[in-house]
């Protein structure tokens, strides 16, 4: 069971990867071949399982597009 | 109806402590000082706000501040002084902000002098900000009437959400004269602010107070609403005194100082057989266009007379239109004529024709 | 599982207009929870400058007035002056603040206005096209300083920070920046400390946080932030310039 989980509200991101950056446990990456309605490839998790909840995706994003849930 | 001996500009202050002044703020310069000195002094212990700020622009921008607070505010300034607030006076203009403005004019251009003028007429009604908007003005021409408008110039801010601006010059804030402080200005019903900022716990929703709308249709939408605005005030705070143009020789022009020194000397021409009447602006903008259409169709003219190179005079053609040759004297530089001058220029009307 | 993380009611529901990547968005969301938190929201006033953030207006969730550019402060003064009982801040970028507004800014400062001043130092000028700011580093190209700013002919970095040091009204100064989680976090800190002290009436406070213009720096974001934490920290240190603290109230 992952410690943390993602929710992304994708019509807002930018694409701008910081999110993709600061992830620790490098599970984030850009899908470029699906794109939100203002045109920006979206922000998929590729291992959620490795999920620690740190939360580093959501506190980075510009746009509050990361609601971020964790184990109580 | 007890009578005081009252300084201008002290009696601004009085006035508007009377005409409920929440905040002020103000920069010195010279001749309206004893304005906010006299508010430094009153406004504090009765638990109200005054502030010197660090310029006439941050002046300017503080009364915006405490005005989009939904109080009642006034700044006062000089013409060098007044130039500087012209882009806040803009901003409060476009924001449906009121807000009460003394300028005490005083020689121009530039650093000019500090002897009266009236070189602020285009600077008071044209505006030197951008854009189109207006500031309704206020002329007048005893310290009693600039009490009396400066107490009801707070509700006309408020009524209308405007700037209101009170125009006199150095003379009118340095002389002394008796006045009725306690005679009762004219009461208006006014809506509560409901747009005014406080926090939203006070009031649903968010309140904004703005004036950038980069959609054209929303910022033209914008200024029709504005200018309905300016038709209501035109039509129901144009203000005016006028005697004897119904069977006048000639009619003078004129406001504030030099339509005291004018009726000096429609009283010597009196005595020459030459028959003058007057029509006197107190409100310089919306400005009194109408009653020019009244003047008997025998005058032999008008004559603009001001203390500056002929602003007024703009506004004298306008409502003119042709009709009657127009005539102007003028004193500028701090130079205050003296009635003989009124008199001479009205006897050599046909020199001072403008064409 | 319980939400550790969510879009702050302290903003709207307005999508930001912020380029990619640009920390503004960071920065609102720092000043928007911070308010949350401190239960300030309901009595907060900001004051929108002009710049990119012109539109703050739109996004922080509470009671705005929108300021001529560089007049911020002197619109604070006034509000929180015939409104000493609410919150005010006001959110300026460099141009707003250093440049045109350095008069009132001081000036507020110098008088101990009880207000939060958040200063957004990414020197340049971002919404006008990317001209050189009193910020701008020596050598930084920018539109109007094309072979790199000379400071023979075009001055030196303002350092707001620095300055604002010495001013006694001053009762909370600290440079932060957004460049990774951990200054992020910093950051907030800092923006939290700042509004607390403006609501126990310390004085006034101002939180300078370097930022970023990925687009008019020419870098992609998150190199951006990279040129932050290597470039601009040589310049601008990050650290707390001034408290006052506990003694002085």
């Amino acid at each position: 069971m992952p410690k943390g989980k993602t929710i992304f509200d994708y019509e807002r991101c930018k694409g701008c990867l910081l999110c993709v950056e600061f992830c620790p446990q490098k599970i984030l990456y850009q899908d470029k071949t699906t794109l939100n309605r203002a045109g920006y490839n979206i922000i998929k998790v590729s291992d959620p399982d490795k999920c620690i909840g740190c939360a580093f995706c959501a506190i980075m994003c510009p746009d509050s597009v990361i609601t971020v849930e964790v184990d109580k | 109806m007890a009578k005081t001996l009252m300084k201008g500009n002290e009696a601004i202050a009085v006035a508007a402590m009377m005409g409920g002044l929440d905040a002020y703020f103000g920069y010195p310069i010279t001749p309206q000082n004893e304005v906010s000195e006299y508010l430094a002094k009153h406004l504090l212990p009765n638990g109200k706000v005054f502030l010197q700020a660090e310029s006439e622009v941050a002046a300017i921008n503080m009364v915006y501040g405490a005005a989009a607070a939904g109080k009642r505010v006034m700044t006062s300034s000089s013409s060098p002084g007044i130039a500087l607030k012209q882009e806040g006076i803009s901003y409060i203009a476009a924001a449906e902000l009121p807000c009460v403005i003394v300028s005490v004019m005083r020689g121009g251009p530039g650093l000019g002098g500090i002897q009266p003028s009236q070189s602020d007429y285009y600077q008071a009604t044209r505006g030197g900000g951008n854009g189109d908007y207006q500031v309704i003005v206020f002329a007048p021409e005893t310290i009693q009437e600039t009490i009396d408008t400066l107490k009801e110039a707070f509700d006309i801010a408020d009524y209308y959400r405007n700037p209101v601006m009170v125009l006199v010059d150095g003379l009118i804030g340095q002389m002394m004269e008796s006045v009725d402080l306690e005679k009762q200005s004219k009461k208006r019903f006014l809506p509560n602010k409901d747009w005014a900022v406080s926090g939203t716990k006070n009031h649903p929703g968010r309140n904004i107070v703005n004036s950038l709308f980069l959609d054209p249709q929303q910022l033209e939408n914008h200024n029709i609403h504005l200018q309905e605005k300016y038709q209501l005030i035109k039509k129901n705070e144009t203000k005016t005194e006028v005697f004897g143009i119904d069977d006048a020789d000639y009619v003078i022009v004129a406001y504030g100082t030099m339509a005291r020194i004018c009726r000096s000397a429609i009283e010597i021409l009196e005595e020459k057989g030459i028959h003058v009447g007057m029509i006197r602006p107190i409100s310089l903008w919306p400005y009194p266009k109408a009653i020019f259409t009244e003047i008997n169709p025998y005058c032999k003219g008008i004559l603009c007379t001001e203390m500056s190179m002929g602003q007024m005079l703009d506004d004298v053609l306008i409502a003119n239109n042709g009709r009657l040759p127009v005539g102007f004297y003028g004193r500028t530089g701090g130079m205050v004529p003296d009635p003989e001058e009124v008199v001479e220029a009205i006897l050599n009307f046909s020199n001072r024709v403008v064409r | 599982m319980e939400i550790k993380y969510q879009k702050t009611k302290g903003l709207t529901e307005t999508p930001l207009s912020y380029c990619p990547g640009c920390t503004h968005g960071i920065i609102h969301k720092l000043v928007a929870e911070s308010l949350e938190e401190l239960g300030l929201l309901d009595e907060a006033i900001g004051v929108a400058s002009v710049g990119c953030s012109v539109f703050s207006y739109q996004f922080f969730n509470c009671d705005m007035i929108q300021a001529p550019h560089g007049r911020a402060c002197a619109e604070a003064t006034g509000l929180k002056r015939v409104l000493p009982q609410n919150t005010v801040f006001t959110y300026q970028g460099d141009g707003d603040l250093a440049s045109i507004g350095i008069a009132e800014t001081i000036h507020a400062a110098n008088r101990g206005e009880n207000i939060t001043v958040i200063f957004i130092n990414n020197a340049i000028y971002g919404m006008t096209g990317g001209q050189m700011a009193p910020t701008t580093l020596p050598g930084q190209k920018t539109t109007t300083s094309p072979e790199g700013r000379n400071t023979l002919i075009q001055g030196y970095p303002i350092k707001i920070s620095e300055i604002f040091s010495q001013i006694e009204g001053v009762a909370y100064l600290e440079r932060v920046s957004a460049t990774d989680p951990k200054q992020v976090l910093r950051a907030k800190k800092a923006i939290k400390k700042a509004f607390s002290y403006q609501k126990e009436k310390r004085g006034f406070t101002l939180i300078e946080v370097l930022s970023s213009c990925p687009v008019n720096w020419g870098m992609t974001p998150i190199n951006a932030l990279k040129w932050i934490k290597d470039t601009m920290t040589q310049i601008y240190p990050l650290g707390v310039f001034k408290d006052k603290g506990e003694d002085h109230v």
